[in-house]
């Protein structure tokens, strides 16, 4: 019998009560919300349960929302998969924008590791208990977090290239 | 220990002083990288070596890191097509359809059949290529020169080939939103029909060279091995992932591109180790000829490119005489295309594995955020698991058996 969405739902629901929410069907992906303090505990559910058995981390990334009030300002998104059953789960946990801050998932999947680094690399997000969190594409004097919404793409100071017509820009965004 | 290598603050340098033999003799630290004309990429891995033996190995990466995701923000949806090409660029044009499918899947677009056959063969021309090196240059690894060197003119005529297809070679910047920019021509499918021809004969001999050779044997089975277990957790997709036992491909899995209209089986293989993915890649290599002839026999006529004027570049003989083409045009080039606010996953069979595509739209011309899944970024991580305890000259084996690109790596 296939996974269906309502199942993974409900077990969910009953597991952790109002801490995951939001769900929907997006697309192909089914989609909920985790509060960022039970981040390990619903994946580890979700990895170890006899049903759901998403034993696969796809991917992890983060994402920029500067327009966020401050609590929802940095997203982390979690690809899972479950090779069984041939079902994708896409968790997104919003965090504080000021101090982007939760708990690594690297102990429980190994491929995480990289990609946390690489998700503070570019967003400056601290994953607590990851055993080595530094830089992994970029240099490690670098200060500044290059994926975040206020990096300027290119140098500032140029002045051959009028940005607007090359994309994003506050005024045509 | 050479301090002009390493701080003395190094973990490494802790455990030289632990170390010390009886002979007076001591661990030494060897710089492998970055450019290193073994390592066929710009790959630093700084190795704590007993001997010949490795016992611990520090990697860096991102040495030609530039920034497509930054880069990607800022730009329209098709001038992103480049980009992709230049992550695994020995079989670009599967990161470019993979590219365009992921838009399409965000505007809800539906391509038309015979562009879908078509893609299925570019993209299965492209795995041969990217298992064509990956298991030549083993060879060359190994110190067999001449089955590189032998198939690698095959390589030129798959190039030949996306020549006809899209005017460039190596990165390939193939297709458009819904299609493609125009129909193949004669002479691409009279191209693919003597590849198709002259291929399998020298891939068979190129097979023969290796399968039974006893060097080639003693230098691979049982070296850098891994199980199915530790693959999953490592995140391992693709040929390497099927070396170890597990059937999972993406092309079966979640098929795109019409995959479910073929036939076609998944090797797998049972150790893991350098010689079980050479394997698995050769048999992938049978299983896409297959699918080019399937596409090539079951090819329905029919448009080439999905009928979508809002994003689909009109002729240019249109633009300069209807008004709708010229409308149409303006407001491509400019960025005036409605595109749904949302998020969209996809993934393709990329030559070293699952290659996603996370893309995130907000109603503008380029994307919110768009993430790269990357396979070999991915699984790169247990290198230095698998080198430890290894030979030097092992490692060079390992490295070029897992097919590990730097362009993808870094992206």
């Amino acid at each position: 019998m296939a996974l269906e969405n309502q199942q993974i739902q409900d077990k969910l629901v009953a597991a952790f009560d109002t801490d995951v929410y939001n769900f929907f069907q997006d697309k192909d992906v089914f989609t909920l919300e985790v509060s960022a303090d039970v981040i390990t505990p619903v994946i580890l559910f979700l990895k170890n349960d006899p049903e759901l058995r998403f034993h696969f981390l796809t991917d992890l990334c983060g994402v920029h929302y500067p327009d966020n009030e401050l609590e929802r300002q940095f997203a982390i998104v979690y690809h899972l998969h479950n090779w069984y059953e041939n079902v994708r789960l896409r968790i997104k946990v919003f965090i504080n924008g000021e101090n982007p801050e939760i708990k690594s998932v690297s102990n429980i999947f190994l491929c995480a590791n990289w990609m946390e680094r690489e998700t503070y690399d570019f967003y400056g997000v601290n994953f607590v208990g990851h055993p080595q969190l530094k830089r992994i594409l970029n240099m490690d004097e670098m200060i500044s977090f290059p994926m975040r919404k206020e990096f300027p793409m290119e140098d500032s100071g140029r002045t051959d290239k009028d940005d607007r017509f090359f994309g994003r820009t506050p005024s045509n965004a | 220990m050479s301090e002009l290598l390493l701080s003395p603050e190094h973990r490494y340098a802790k455990i030289i002083k632990e170390n010390l033999n009886e002979d007076g003799s001591e661990l030494s630290v060897l710089n492998l990288g970055p450019t290193h004309p073994a390592t066929h990429g710009i790959f630093q891995n700084v190795l704590l070596m007993d001997g010949e033996r490795i016992l611990d190995a520090e990697p860096t990466i991102g040495y030609i890191h530039r920034a497509f995701e930054k880069i990607a923000e800022n730009r329209p949806f098709y001038q992103i097509t480049p980009l992709t090409d230049r992550m695994n660029y020995c079989s670009s044009p599967i990161n470019n359809m993979g590219w365009w499918m992921t838009i399409e899947k965000a505007l809800g677009i539906e391509v038309p059949k015979r562009a879908q056959y078509l893609r299925v063969i570019v993209m299965e021309l492209a795995r041969i290529t990217d298992h064509l090196i990956c298991n030549s240059i083993l060879g060359v690894d190994t110190g067999a020169y001449t089955g590189f060197l032998y198939v690698f003119q095959f390589r030129e005529k798959v190039y030949e080939i996306y020549e006809e297809i899209c005017g460039a070679r190596l990165t390939t910047n193939m297709g458009r939103m819904g299609g493609f920019e125009r129909d193949w021509s004669e002479t691409a499918f009279k191209k693919l029909d003597e590849f198709l021809e002259e291929f399998p004969v020298a891939w068979r001999e190129f097979e023969k060279l290796f399968e039974r050779n006893r060097i080639f044997i003693d230098r691979t089975v049982n070296v850098g091995a891994i199980s199915a277990e530790k693959a999953m957790a490592y995140g391992f997709t693709g040929p390497n992932l099927r070396a170890a036992g597990v059937d999972y491909d993406v092309r079966v899995a979640h098929p795109y591109s019409s995959y479910e209209d073929f036939e076609f089986t998944v090797p797998v293989g049972t150790s893991g180790d350098t010689y079980d993915r050479f394997c698995v890649r050769n048999a992938e290599v049978w299983e896409s000829l297959s699918i080019i002839r399937q596409a090539l026999a079951k090819l329905p006529e029919g448009p080439y490119h999905a009928d979508v004027p809002d994003y689909y570049l009109p002729p240019k003989e249109d633009v300069y005489n209807s008004m709708e083409s010229l409308i149409y045009h303006f407001k491509i080039v400019m960025g005036e295309i409605p595109v749904p606010v949302g998020e969209t996953y996809h993934a393709v069979e990329g030559g070293n594995g699952e290659l996603g595509f996370y893309l995130i739209t907000d109603g503008s011309r380029t994307p919110y955020r768009l993430h790269f899944r990357r396979p070999c970024f991915i699984y790169y991580q247990a290198y230095t698991e698998l080198i430890k305890g290894a030979l030097l000259s092992d490692a060079i084996v390992i490295l070029s058996s897992l097919n590990v690109i730097a362009g993808e790596l870094d992206a």
